[in-house]
């Protein structure tokens, strides 16, 4: 069961050669057994999870099932989840029960998915490995002394070991990208706003962006058509029709024209990662694409301005975790700067205090119109950049990560060589476009992800590229080897 | 030496909405703590804001009222700093591009005469919590009703150059808003709030004062008293050869003295930023000139109208026109009147405002209406009772209700303006004080208002007074 | 950046630095400002600042409350609440 896609459950429910209660049965045990060794899940619901299961049965044998209906899935423990513990991935939130939904929570749920539980993150999503999170560090099913990437990295593990058929995830920087990449799994993030992020706890609001990780474009595209849409309750929610994404999955990208930036193929790229990344461009080349040189100026400061914004941003953003109304109140607060100092100092981990003291650096008196105006400034000419390059082409084409899978604790004690990790992905969250990754190759064993970028509410485009590409290659079938035996 | 004071004013007002800024919750006064925050207004993780399009209509109808550019596109910032009554560590506001700015309004000093105050700007944005101090076991409580309510903060050049001049701004404010309907302008319940800028120099000088922030001055007496003692503290200040120091100060109206606020020491970085949660607020000119249409005629218009229609003082004109209902209800006199501006004047300001202020009650709850009141006037007018005894008929009025003609009927208040009658009353008087007359006669004329006294008593008041005087003065000569 | 500066931004940011922390924090502080200023050299004259990737207007609600008092739900995660206020250390104004 593990190794079928959510699509080919999807269709086992229908033909009702399972039940969501087997399905769920039979994921909530591959939990139980494996994530001690990988340590993707923060909370396990399994309880909620089989009656929510049982009531889907129900609901398919009065002939009332959505396409979805029963399917189980796994949520990034940053989405609010009522009367379930929301800590993403922080002591600040670990007493948190959330007292209501996020709303792409609430539209899974009503298309009737199976939550199984809450996965691992970085604390915060401040990271690009997974190792920052309160819970302890998660680990890469296709090696396990190895990182499966981050911010996500909980959800990437979970589904690239069958713990689960899929998960969401968000995307700040590369926080999906970047983990569906090491972790061999297809990763989507859509356009900014496409998603609401009401209830998705804020790291850099005008970056972040809900998506998914599966193993397949065509799962991605099933998720998307419920997650995707507007939501009154989040002013940045683009108010466009939802195009039905499964439909144009099979449409014939002869004649796309697909742009190569060539700095993305630059000194900092691996050999290994750089001929698997050709060889796919190879591929969809041979499906009648025609691969076209571009420039995308100012594309190396995508990680300075991310470095700027994105810091200016959550240090506003987690103000609100002063232990008055919710999360870890310290125990020594004699006055009330000790109640904020002490409570912020022993719930923040150190990751997100760097974070919260370089967006206040950068937005201080003195220092606003150097660094946070001055990222501005270049985030805009970053997106002008794009802009110019979607004149011509339909869709950009390149490397996801520089690497594979690092060892863990490699680049803990050296941030910026971690940050260094999201170069090639930041820019699609600078200019608000949608992006996925596929798996296109191995290095030693290590998955390598291919990114596909494209204009403004272009999921279709690169859903239709990403599925066409996976009908002719089988790096999406392949499985992290110690967790596909069939009955383990 | 002589000092020159200057004062800019930053004014507070709540919006008249009934929900929150950015969020669906009830902005009603006084409910239960924390009873109208919901997850958006107590900043719980993940909740995000929308805007209330109530309040940029309002912020619109206030631009256009007070001569300001409105923009055509205006951003949210970010104000960072932590206080308990802010609950997500930042207040939503505007700093660069705010809503409306560069107006201006005049004002009517106690002299009468008149002086501009220009607005710099007004912009958005939402209101805090409330901290109760008393009986936690040491503790603060914190009620978050009042967060996420809407203000309009409404900002001043420093114009003003007196404690009097910064209360008639106000003043003028405080009745602007009401008469658009976007505020309910109660200060008890500190929907209109005011900080002061003051600073002193010296007489002739250009340069502008080191200035102090005066805090949170919720009634028109504290703002002139606050400022007053803030002057004199200024001016011994630096006449002792001290510095005033740029800071915040609160006004203790029981000691009548500023001190620094504690809170606000150390120096505050308030790291605005665009917020990016919200989108630029964008204004065409079909929505201005859809709310160009609405508005009511304005205080400043009202009065000048007065002044011409009606030939009323300016002082007359801008008491009747303090508030829209009291101007409204000043105006449906003189229409059932059918003249006599003067002496409407002169019973909405005098008898009626005595009354109302008795019972604490506003003109709308008024116990005597524009139609009685008019009727009443109307028979000073045709000389049936005069002013004395319409008083009375005020009072029954007030206390028992009922018909001014029924009233003067039943109680024969009727005036007496028959000159036979009036004779007899006359001749009786003389009569009964020969000594008087007397004197009188001898040149002694003062004598003559005790006459007219025990005339108009004797007639229990109902003697027109001018045949009273008419009909002594012949029968005094002879 | 000195540990005295890293001390102010955690005031501005109430967060409290221990000293165990302080070296460490001022250290790779240094390293990201020194990354993230290779934003100065960038020629940005004229460029209009992008705040957000969307460019579009503000939408606006309409004037009605929909929301009912759940205090004792919200409630439930705050540490110290007492007679339906939220208690924090003594303020002073």
């Amino acid at each position: 069961m593990h190794r079928r896609t959510l699509a080919q459950l999807a269709d086992d429910l229908r033909s009702r050669r399972c039940s969501s209660y087997e399905l769920t049965t039979h994921f909530l045990a591959r939990i139980e057994r494996h994530d001690p060794s990988m340590n993707a899940f923060v909370t396990v619901t399994a309880d909620h999870a089989l009656a929510d299961a049982r009531a889907a049965d129900e609901r398919r044998s009065r002939g009332d099932a959505g396409p979805l209906d029963g399917l189980p899935l796994a949520h990034k423990d940053i989405f609010c989840t009522e009367g379930v513990k929301t800590s993403c991935g922080s002591r600040m939130l670990d007493n948190f029960l959330s007292p209501y939904d996020a709303t792409l929570v609430a539209r899974l749920k009503d298309a009737g998915t199976v939550m199984l539980g809450k996965t691992n993150m970085d604390e915060f999503a401040m990271g690009s490995s997974s190792e920052s999170s309160f819970y302890g560090p998660v680990r890469n099913p296709w090696d396990l002394e190895r990182v499966p990437g981050g911010s996500s990295g909980g959800s990437a593990a979970a589904v690239a070991a069958g713990l689960v058929p899929a998960a969401t995830g968000t995307d700040t920087g590369g926080s999906i990208r970047q983990p569906a990449a090491l972790c061999g799994l297809t990763g989507l993030k859509p356009t900014y706003g496409r998603v609401s992020r009401y209830g998705m706890i804020a790291f850099a609001s005008s970056l972040d962006q809900a998506g998914v990780l599966t193993w397949t474009a065509e799962d991605a595209a099933l998720l998307l058509q419920v997650m995707a849409g507007f939501d009154p309750r989040d002013s940045t929610c683009l108010e466009e029709p939802v195009p039905d994404y499964r439909a144009g999955l099979n449409a014939s990208i002869r004649g796309l024209r697909i742009g190569v930036p060539a700095g993305f193929f630059d000194a900092g790229l691996e050999e290994g990662n750089r001929g698997a990344v050709e060889t796919a461009l190879g591929v969809l080349e041979s499906q009648g694409a025609e691969l076209v040189g571009i420039e995308l100026d100012n594309l190396d400061l995508s990680v300075p301005v991310y470095y700027v914004v994105a810091p200016a941003e959550a240090s506003s953003n987690l103000s609100r975790f002063d232990g008055v109304r919710f999360g870890h109140r310290t125990e020594h607060a004699e006055d009330l700067l000790n109640l904020y100092t002490r409570t912020r100092g022993e719930g923040f981990g150190a990751e997100v205090k760097r974070r919260i003291l370089t967006g206040a650096y950068v937005l201080s008196a003195g220092y606003y119109d150097a660094y946070y105006l001055k990222a501005q400034q270049v985030r805009q000419l970053i997106s002008q950049s794009f802009s110019r390059a979607f004149e011509s082409v339909d869709v950009i084409a390149g490397p996801t990560t520089p690497t594979p899978a690092f060892m863990l604790g490699q680049k803990t004690n050296d941030p910026v060589a971690m940050y260094l990790n999201d170069i090639y992905t930041i820019g699609a969250n600078l200019a608000g476009l949608p992006a996925l990754s596929i798996p296109c190759g191995a290095v030693g064993g290590l998955p390598v992800g291919l990114q596909l970028i494209g204009p403004h509410l272009a999921e279709g485009v690169l859903l239709n590229v990403a599925h066409r590409f996976q009908a002719e290659t089988d790096w999406h079938q392949r499985r992290p080897p110690d967790f596909d035996a069939e009955n383990a | 030496m002589n000092w020159e004071t200057v004062i800019g004013l930053e004014i507070h007002t709540q919006l008249a909405t009934r929900s929150k800024i950015f969020s669906a919750s009830a902005t009603r006064y006084g409910a239960e703590p924390n009873t109208q925050a919901n997850l958006v207004d107590l900043g719980f993780p993940g909740v995000l804001p929308v805007l209330n399009g109530e309040v940029v209509n309002m912020a619109i109808k206030f631009g256009l009222a007070t001569q300001c550019e409105i923009s055509p596109r205006s951003i949210f910032a970010r104000k960072n700093y932590f206080y308990p009554d802010l609950p997500k560590g930042y207040q939503i506001s505007q700093y660069e591009l705010p809503i409306v700015h560069g107006g201006q309004l005049e004002i009517v000093l106690s002299d009468g005469s008149a002086k501009t105050v220009r607005i710099t700007r007004a912009h958005l944005e939402e209101d805090a919590g409330k901290s109760l101090h008393e009986d936690f076991h040491g503790q603060t409580g914190i009620d978050l009703n009042r967060a996420g309510t809407p203000l309009l903060e409404i900002v001043s050049e420093p114009d003003m150059r007196s404690p009097g001049e910064a209360v008639a701004y106000m003043r003028r404010i405080h009745t602007l808003v009401r008469y658009l309907g976007i505020s309910d302008g109660n200060m008890q319940e500190g929907s209109f709030r005011c900080d002061a800028n003051v600073s002193v120099r010296k007489l002739g000088s250009e340069a502008l004062g080191t200035r102090t922030e005066l805090k949170n001055l919720n009634s028109f007496r504290f703002v002139e008293r606050a400022i007053e003692v803030e002057v004199e503290r200024q001016i011994d200040l630096i006449e002792d050869g001290g510095q005033v120091i740029q800071e915040t100060r609160l006004y203790d109206p029981d000691r009548n003295e500023t001190r620094a606020m504690r809170s606000k020491e150390e120096a505050n970085d308030y790291r605005y930023f665009p917020d990016p949660d919200l989108l630029p607020i964008v204004i065409d000119q079909a929505r201005i000139g859809h709310i160009a249409a609405g508005l009511p005629e304005l205080p400043d218009a009202k009065r000048k109208r007065f002044i011409a229609d009606y030939e009323l003082s300016a002082y007359d004109a801008d008491v009747l026109t303090a508030s829209r209902e009291q101007a409204e209800f000043y105006e449906a006199v003189v229409t059932g009147l059918g003249g006599q501006p003067k002496l409407a004047a002169n019973w909405v300001m005098g008898e009626l405002s005595a009354a109302l202020n008795r019972e604490d009650l506003d003109i709308t709850a008024s116990r005597v209406s524009a139609t009685q009141l008019a009727e009443l006037l109307q028979r000073i007018d045709d000389k049936t009772i005069s002013g004395k005894i319409a008083k009375q008929v005020f009072d029954a009025l007030w206390n028992d209700g009922g018909e001014v003609e029924a009233i003067i009927e039943a109680r024969g208040l009727r005036q007496i303006s028959d000159a036979g009658a009036i004779e007899a009353l006359v001749d009786e008087i003389l009569e009964a004080h020969p000594r008087q007359v007397e004197e009188y006669r001898s040149g002694k004329e003062k004598v003559f208002g005790f006459f007219v006294g025990q005339v108009m008593k004797q007639s229990e008041g109902k003697a027109n007074p001018q045949s009273v005087n008419e009909i002594l003065k012949i029968k005094l000569k002879s | 950046m000195s540990p005295e500066d890293v001390y102010k931004l955690g005031m501005l940011a109430r967060l409290e630095i221990t000293p165990g922390e302080i070296d460490d924090v001022v250290a790779k502080l240094t390293d990201i400002v020194a990354m993230v200023d290779q934003l100065q050299a960038v020629d940005t004259d004229g460029v209009v600042p992008m705040a957000h990737p969307l460019d579009r207007s503000q939408r606006l609600r309409e004037d009605e409350v929909t929301e009912e008092d759940r205090r004792a739900l919200y409630q439930q995660s705050a540490a110290a609440v007492e007679r339906g206020l939220y208690l924090v250390p003594k303020v002073i104004e």
